[in-house]
């Protein structure tokens, strides 16, 4: 009864946190605190933690290294450009068209790719990741090479804050459940959770088409924030950047994976007139933390309140 | 008839320069079991060495591949001791992660010190051929790429086939515990691996300046992941496997341009590379073991 009390408080502590987080921004931007510079780094920074969050529970939960997210991104973006721009439908439709788009794309390449393991499937994710880029390439209906000009912006902080909040519910609920104990199993040891009777399979793809639904969602907010989708966007590149935060973050912790985000943006928009820099920063932090700490800076740790109540002197 | 003949030996130099990439990547797949991701960069800095020692010490091609890979050698054994060498115990994905980081440290610190221009290969240290025969176009580019090639190939085989350190290689890539027992320096052998990959990495670099006349610091990436292609298409970790894919994959690409959809070329290596890996995950020279993939 007591700890069911305790949850109840922690779950309504939880909510006022995040409506205070959100009533603050949203007075900022309403009344003009916040200037267009500030406004562009918040959504690159939602849009990066959605997409970590999302990559992570492929590559950190379910221990399959996917290099191919931006391009399930690409396939958000234009399925949601094309229900908004050219069938004239409303956003929350071309917000489900890039779900569902990005989901199916997933299943699809999931379902043949997940059976290579290691460096094979990072492999394999990224020729789709590119083959997805060059077929958009090659269709006109989206203007090919030259992508999309003048979506309409449609993006929200409302809509991006819920967007945000419901990719980290889902992948938190998810690794809680028996759904995520197995797919984290998966991680841990193939061979022994196939013996426990896991199908192995199945769960890598549930993780993976979850991860691309999400990822394609992000690319919906992307494409109608900042006015312009290329193919040439969401080339593998785009997969390392989101790639880099998951390891910094920790391969496996959801937390890390939205501080890492948050550092990523923070760092690229301050390094932004010396892209080179950035890059060569991104590659050592790569390189860096793999031999020193293969496990991400958080490893599969969580920051929650009781890592706070350690550091404040024990107080529950 | 002669169209097909004349794509047939464009394809040929293109798959060349493929085939010896893909030898440095299945070279040190079959020793350390990596994807040395970094490979493609290592081709382009091979190609930035020789385009400078043509520019700024004026010496012919051949001696300015001579410089490219000497360079590219060092730099492939340093990569290997500063990057891969503390992850060898680890996961393979830490290691295809940490290569990923090597490439793009690679690609971008070129562009910081040299910046992000494409350069024009000079002219004047190559000037332009033209033979006709029974109708082909075949220029002395072509000639220059294949039969070099085809000579570093020969030297390849013979260090690999009749040299203590080849064999010493080819222990390594069988058994590296058995090699160790039987006193070979597993270190030194890796070592050797790479800066012979990276030797040949970088001529095919300077190929690349010669055949498409310029280079630029991104350069290395899609050839790079050609090779790659290569190297699963020919069975990655057997040599000759490399050479076969590679030059399949040159002369695929230029059917693809030229009888399709020059957009879709980049598309079609990865479409291959995708049906090997699911059909036939040993590649074409492959042999069936148990758990290759």
């Amino acid at each position: 009864m007591q700890k069911l009390k305790n949850n109840w408080l922690k779950f309504c502590g939880e909510v006022l946190i995040l409506v205070a987080l959100f009533t603050v921004v949203q007075y900022a931007i309403t009344a003009g605190l916040l200037n267009q510079y500030y406004q562009i780094n918040l959504t690159s920074m939602v849009i990066n933690i959605i997409l970590a969050v999302s990559l992570n529970l492929i590559n950190g939960f379910t221990g399959q290294l996917s290099l191919g997210h931006a391009g399930f991104m690409a396939v958000g973006a234009y399925s949601a450009v094309i229900m908004t721009e050219m069938l004239m439908q409303p956003f929350a439709i071309g917000l489900l068209a890039a779900c569902l788009a990005a989901a199916i794309a997933g299943f699809i390449i999931g379902v043949p790719t997940l059976r290579l393991k290691g460096d094979y499937l990072a492999i394999a994710t990224l020729a789709f990741g590119e083959i997805i880029r060059v077929v958009l390439q090659n269709i006109d209906y989206v203007n090919g090479p030259a992508g999309v000009v003048g979506i309409s912006k449609l993006t929200t902080w409302p809509l991006l804050f819920g967007a945000m909040i419901l990719t980290i519910l889902v992948v938190v609920n998810l690794i809680n459940s028996s759904y995520g104990r197995a797919i984290v199993s998966v991680r841990e040891d193939e061979v022994a959770a196939e013996l426990m009777g896991i199908n192995t399979t199945r769960y890598k793809v549930i993780a993976f088409v979850i991860g691309a639904m999400f990822a394609g969602l992000a690319g919906a907010l992307y494409a109608h924030f900042f006015y312009i989708i290329k193919p040439e966007t969401f080339n593998f590149l785009k997969s390392f950047d989101i790639l880099v935060m998951v390891v910094l973050g920790g391969l496996g912790s959801t937390t890390g994976a939205i501080i890492a985000a948050m550092f990523i943006t923070v760092l690229t928009a301050a390094l932004q007139s010396f892209p080179a820099i950035r890059m060569i920063l991104y590659a050592l932090i790569l390189i860096i933390v793999m031999i020193y700490r293969p496990q991400g800076l958080m490893g599969t740790k969580e920051l929650s309140r009781e890592t706070f109540g350690r550091i404040w002197g024990g107080r529950k | 008839m002669l169209e097909f003949v004349q794509q047939l030996v464009n394809g040929l130099s293109l798959g060349a320069i493929y085939a010896l990439i893909a030898l440095g990547y299945t070279m040190v797949y079959g020793i350390i079991m990596l994807i040395n991701f970094a490979h493609g960069d290592i081709m382009m800095v091979g190609a930035f060495v020789g385009f400078y020692s043509i520019t700024l010490f004026g010496t012919n091609i051949v001696v300015a591949m001579i410089f490219a890979m000497l360079a590219c050698a060092v730099l492939g054994v340093v990569i290997e001791k500063v990057a891969y060498r503390p992850l060898r115990k680890s996961t393979r994905i830490a290691a295809l992660i940490t290569a990923i980081g090597m490439s793009l440290f690679l690609e971008y610190m070129t562009i910081f010190l040299l910046g992000p221009q494409q350069k024009v290969f000079p002219h004047t240290a190559f000037p332009l051929k033209e033979y006709h025969a029974m109708g082909l176009l075949i220029t002395n580019k072509d000639i220059f790429i294949i039969v070099s090639a085809i000579v570093l190939m020969i030297i390849l085989q013979y260090i690999i086939k009749m040299t203590r350190t080849g064999k010493a290689m080819r222990a390594v890539s069988v058994d590296q515990e058995a090699a160790v027992l039987m006193g070979i320096s597993v270190d030194k052998t890796i070592s050797i691996t790479f800066a012979i990959g990276s030797a040949l990495a970088a001529a095919a670099g300077v190929m690349v300046g010669v055949y498409y006349n310029t280079i630029n610091p991104l350069m290395g990436i899609i050839p790079g992941l050609k090779a790659f292609v290569a190297a699963v298409l020919g069975g990655i970790g057997i040599i000759p496997g490399a050479m076969v894919g590679g030059f399949v994959m040159g002369i695929l690409e230029t059917f693809v341009s030229g009888y399709g959809s020059s957009l879709y070329r980049d598309a079609v290596a990865f479409g291959v590379l995708i049906l090997i890996l699911l059909i036939k995950p040993t590649g074409l020279l492959g042999k069936n073991t148990g758990e290759k993939v």
